[in-house]
């Protein structure tokens, strides 16, 4: 009950304190061992955050809002706003400049603002059957990779959801081990593998099954198998979440009611692991959409991905009105997918 | 009612007008959004006492206990404790403590750490907080297990810390949510007459929720019974036992045959009430009651009284045939079928070896007692 | 499904695709021959020749300082974003504050790099800060979307963590940031490192964000790497890359087996 009669400037003068002796803590060990830029950066995020909280315990509101608002305006500023920003510049137009595109606004010679934005960028996508079949053709090889990752993916959830303990545990750690290193790499030890001299043409023709070398590299069967190795463990994680909560009484059930394995499979399993094979599924499949690095390393010059016509048109024509205007129609392909998910990971947590 | 009556009205403040209410509870309402968890609930509670919240999963009386405790605030309503508003107390500073039904040990904390914490945040001195600790963990005899971590103890050793640390800041009112719901059967037993003696050893005043219909019996000095978001009945376990008001209590406390029936003429000693399967019965008169109105009565099972042939000194008896019988051990429990299909439970203490004792298929007679039958008019 | 012979089989395929590369790769970073995939003759030439090779070393360095500012900002952030989403009830921002946290994780990456590239150009010019692209540019994008990891990681715990242990500290007379120190960081801490290991390895992995919010001098290895790689294979990445896994096999052998103990002792 002590605390309650306290004067108020008790519970205001400790966290300022503790507040300031972090400050000055942070700063030291920012300009002792961190690039300045860097040390500036976390300086000053410490200090906003304590004259903001300052400032709330001084008006006597709620720190309730100081907490969220950490993660709230850091989220709207570095991913939200970017989002924006993007739209603009989708809008204007590329000019010899730094930064290299015109500005939305203009004095006119009245002194009124006139504001010039074109949807010339997009008109120009249209016109260009380059930008539409490098849309259609991601969305295919996003797709196909998916239920290739799906086919493959789900017997080994299932397998890992029914082993018992602690097989399933180490299981589980082998899946996601490879997600832990070096994603750039893992695509770098295909090239070896796929190449006209490589691993797996060199044990066909030791075993004589070939004569000439397979043509794998440079191919869009290259590029699934990069999407499906690369996310594969994206697609196993989610089903397995789903699978190892399947209680084996209702497979039991089934079996006992006459149903076959098959049909157990197709009445009970597979409709009560649907959310995992959703989720699954648009976590390869959304990324996939954008990916640049895998058909950039295994696909040839006509595989088609609308990632690399981004990066191309922004660091190669540094054209950044249409790079823009490319990712904001690629925004727009991915918004639903990425609503699918968000919404059966909702219902999700509802039934958790 | 014992023969002394200033004493009997020490130990029991709530039947003394006069008593002044150590908890208070008035019109409190909680909703969350559309439904509604507990309405208009007025309740008082005195020094001492060891209440009981009884009621089915649902029904508002672990809502009612998370607002007494401060973790949920009411929609309307105030509540008192010690005569202090507690509206604006937030449950840190708030004179109560609770006891968990998942017990709430901190996983990361030793046995020791777990009981000192709240003497701790009350500013006491480590030295003191350890030989309160010390005494406390005696109290629930756990003294040689203080430094293990909570994952080490079984199941009533954990109960009986979270216990510990829960009344170890002294708190005026101690909250227990479902405190035995975990522990098997037989530790059950046990553990409710060691809750008993400790309430009785501090004297702090015990709020208890429970579904579990013996455990209020056992424990309670008083018992709320609660029903979606309403307390329908409260009183001594032996009223709420004996003298029902509703059919709900009648049938959630023990088991009970309940029949409807109609008040009939006005006779010398009895009344008569005609009801469709027993036909007319006598009980006892029941003032406030106009002819012809709808009542039900209920009859306990132990209280129907079974034999071969009609009694002589019966005075309500049906016919009837046995339809299904269990043993128990120490009583039998019996399903006779009336003449028009009606079931009706009676249980028989089984006092010594009977020879033949009465079996399927028989024919049989059930007599109630006129003062075993209670008229319920809701 | 019966227990036949048809979920081995797959698992086994499965498990095989999964490591057969990366055997592959450890494999020949010991080959004397530079065609990466003749073998040669036993050697560790290559690792000799990765530690002569400065501007693979300078890129390490950067990507090891901007991986641990940007993981620890992350688990800051994500944290906050989780135990705002699982503690405080109903709140205006809510459902914008979930799609934030969500989205990250799925959003290609060259739109995530492009707009936030975009961003800071803007900003620049706005605010003349941040001034020019190098470290700071790719610790705020790094921190941003390994934020959105930490929160989902921290997010499932503080799920699973019984709410009544945070009710039980306030019942004994913890106030709500004593109780947040005492209670939950103790309780949710194994998956907070998990969650700090994650965001640094992502950081350590980018090329794509990176590619674009870095500027001059602040080379990542991974772009370091894909220069090299684009070119063609070389076996000096191939001992980059054991050392690689190596270090990370380790590590995430002992984290998994810690977690295990904890999950087993204490939940």
């Amino acid at each position: 009950m002590s605390a309650l009669d306290a004067p108020p400037q008790a519970s205001l003068l400790r966290p300022v304190l503790m507040g300031l002796a972090g400050l000055v803590a942070v700063a030291l060990i920012g300009w002792l061992a961190l690039p300045a830029n860097i040390a500036v950066l976390l300086t000053s995020l410490v200090a906003v955050a304590l004259a903001c909280l300052a400032f709330t315990r001084f008006m006597g509101w709620s720190d309730r809002w100081m907490v969220i608002a950490i993660p709230l305006v850091w989220f709207v500023t570095f991913f939200l706003v970017p989002f924006f920003v993007l739209g603009r510049i989708s809008l204007s137009e590329v000019a010899i400049a730094i930064p290299p595109y015109t500005s939305l606004w203009e004095r006119a010679p009245d002194g009124t603002l006139e504001i010039i934005a074109s949807f010339d960028n997009y008109l120009f996508l249209l016109s260009d059957s380059l930008y539409v079949s490098a849309y259609l053709s991601s969305i295919k090889i996003a797709a196909i990779s998916t239920v290739l990752a799906l086919l493959l993916g789900y017997p080994i959830a299932y397998y890992i959801a029914r082993s018992p303990e602690p097989r399933r545990s180490i299981l589980l750690l082998m899946v996601i081990l490879p997600f832990w290193t070096s994603f750039l790499l893992r695509v770098y030890a295909w090239i070896g593998f796929l190449r006209r001299d490589g691993v797996i043409n060199n044990i066909l023709s030791w075993l004589g099954v070939i004569d000439e070398p397979l043509v794998m590299m440079q191919t869009d069967f290259a590029v699934y198998i990069g999407i499906v190795y690369t996310y594969l463990p994206f697609m196993i994680l989610p089903l397995y979440a789903t699978l190892v909560k399947l209680d084996d009484a209702l497979l039991e059930a089934a079996s006992d009611l006459g149903a076959t394995p098959t049909v157990t499979f197709l009445t009970v399993t597979l409709p009560l692991s649907l959310p995992g094979i959703i989720a699954g599924s648009m976590l390869v499949f959304i990324p996939a959409i954008g990916e640049y690095v895998i058909p950039t390393l295994l696909g040839g010059p006509d595989t088609l991905m609308i990632g690399r016509v981004l990066w191309d048109e922004f660091f190669s024509s540094r054209d950044w009105p249409v790079a823009s205007a490319v990712a904001i129609v690629m925004l727009i392909l991915v918004v639903v997918p990425i609503m699918w998910l968000q919404a059966v990971q909702n219902r999700q947590e509802k039934n958790a | 009612m014992t023969s002394n009556p200033a004493i009997a009205a020490n130990t029991r403040p709530w039947t003394n007008p006069a008593a002044k209410p150590f908890i208070s509870i008035q019109n409190i309402t909680k909703r969350f959004g559309d439904f509604t968890a507990v309405n208009d609930v007025s309740l008082d509670i005195y020094q001492g006492e060891l209440f009981c919240l009884l009621g089915g999963s649902g029904c508002g009386k672990s809502t009612l206990l998370r607002m007494l405790a401060g973790f949920e605030t009411p929609t309307a309503g105030k509540i008192l404790i010690d005569g202090q508003d507690m509206a604006r107390v937030p449950a840190d500073k708030r004179p109560t403590n609770m006891m968990f039904q998942s017990y709430a040990l901190f996983p990361h904390m030793s046995v020791e750490k777990n009981v000192a914490y709240g003497l701790l945040r009350e500013g006491k001195s480590k030295a003191e907080a350890y030989a309160r600790v010390a005494e406390m963990l005696k109290l629930v005899k756990l003294e040689a297990f203080g430094r293990r971590k909570p994952h080490q103890l079984s199941g009533g050793q954990r109960q009986r810390v979270a216990l510990a640390r829960a009344l170890i800041k002294q708190p005026k009112l101690l909250l227990l949510d479902e405190p035995l719901g975990a522990l098997d059967k037989k530790l059950r037993e046990e553990t409710q007459f060691e809750l008993i003696n400790i309430q009785e050893t501090l004297g702090v005043t015990f709020i208890v929720v429970t579904h579990d219909q013996d455990e209020a019996m056992t424990l309670a000095t008083r018992i709320g019974v609660m029903s979606e978001g309403i307390i329908t009945q409260i009183g001594e376990p032996r009223d709420i036992y004996e003298t029902p008001k509703s059919r709900f209590v009648a049938d959630f406390i023990g088991s009970v045959n309940l029949f409807e029936g109609k008040v009939g003429p006005a006779a010398p000693d009895f009344m008569r009430v005609e009801t469709e399967d027993l036909g007319p019965l006598n009980v006892l008169p029941v003032p406030g009651l106009t002819q012809g109105q709808t009542v039900w009565l209920a009859i306990r099972p132990e209280r129907a009284w079974l034999t071969r042939t009609r009694p002589p000194e019966a005075i309500n008896s049906v016919p009837g045939v046995v339809r299904d019988m269990g043993y128990v051990g120490h009583m039998s429990s019996y399903v006779v079928r009336l003449a028009n299909g009606r079931l009706v439970r009676v249980t028989q203490a089984n006092e010594g070896r009977r020879e033949n004792p009465i079996s399927w298929d028989e024919q049989v007679t059930v007599s109630f007692e006129p003062a075993d039958i209670r008229v319920l008019t809701e | 499904m019966k227990r036949g012979w048809f979920l081995p089989i797959v698992a086994t395929l499965g498990f095989g695709f999964l490591y057969a590369p990366i055997v592959s790769l450890i494999v020949f970073s010991f080959n004397e021959s530079r065609l990466v995939t003749v073998w040669g003759g036993f050697s560790t030439r290559w690792y000799g020749e990765l530690l002569n090779d400065g501007q693979m070393l300078a890129a390490a360095w950067i990507s090891l300082k901007v991986a641990t500012i940007a993981a620890t900002l992350a688990t800051v952030i994500g944290t906050l974003a989780a135990f705002v989403l699982t503690r405080f009830g109903k709140f205006r921002g809510k459902l914008l504050m979930t799609g934030m946290i969500t989205a990250p994780l799925v959003m290609p990456e060259v739109i995530t790099g492009l707009s936030l590239l975009l961003l800071f150009v803007s900003m620049e010019m706005l605010l003349g800060w941040p001034a020019g692209r190098g470290l700071t540019t790719v610790v705020i994008a790094h921190a941003t979307f390994c934020a959105a990891y930490v929160a989902v990681i921290a997010q499932s715990r503080l799920r699973d963590m019984d709410e009544s242990l945070e009710e039980a500290a306030r019942d004994l007379g913890a106030g709500p940031v004593r109780v947040f120190f005492d209670i939950t960081l103790p309780v949710i801490t194994p998956a907070l490192i998990s969650g700090w290991l994650l965001a640094f390895t992502l950081s350590l992995d980018d090329l794509v964000v990176a590619s674009f919010v870095s500027g001059p001098g602040a080379s990542t290895l991974p772009m370091v790497i894909f220069s090299k790689v684009r070119l063609g294979v070389s076996p000096d990445v191939n001992a980059l890359a054991t050392i690689i896994i190596v270090i990370v096999a380790v590590a995430v052998t002992i984290a998994g087996v810690l977690l295990m103990r904890q999950s087993k002792t204490a939940r």
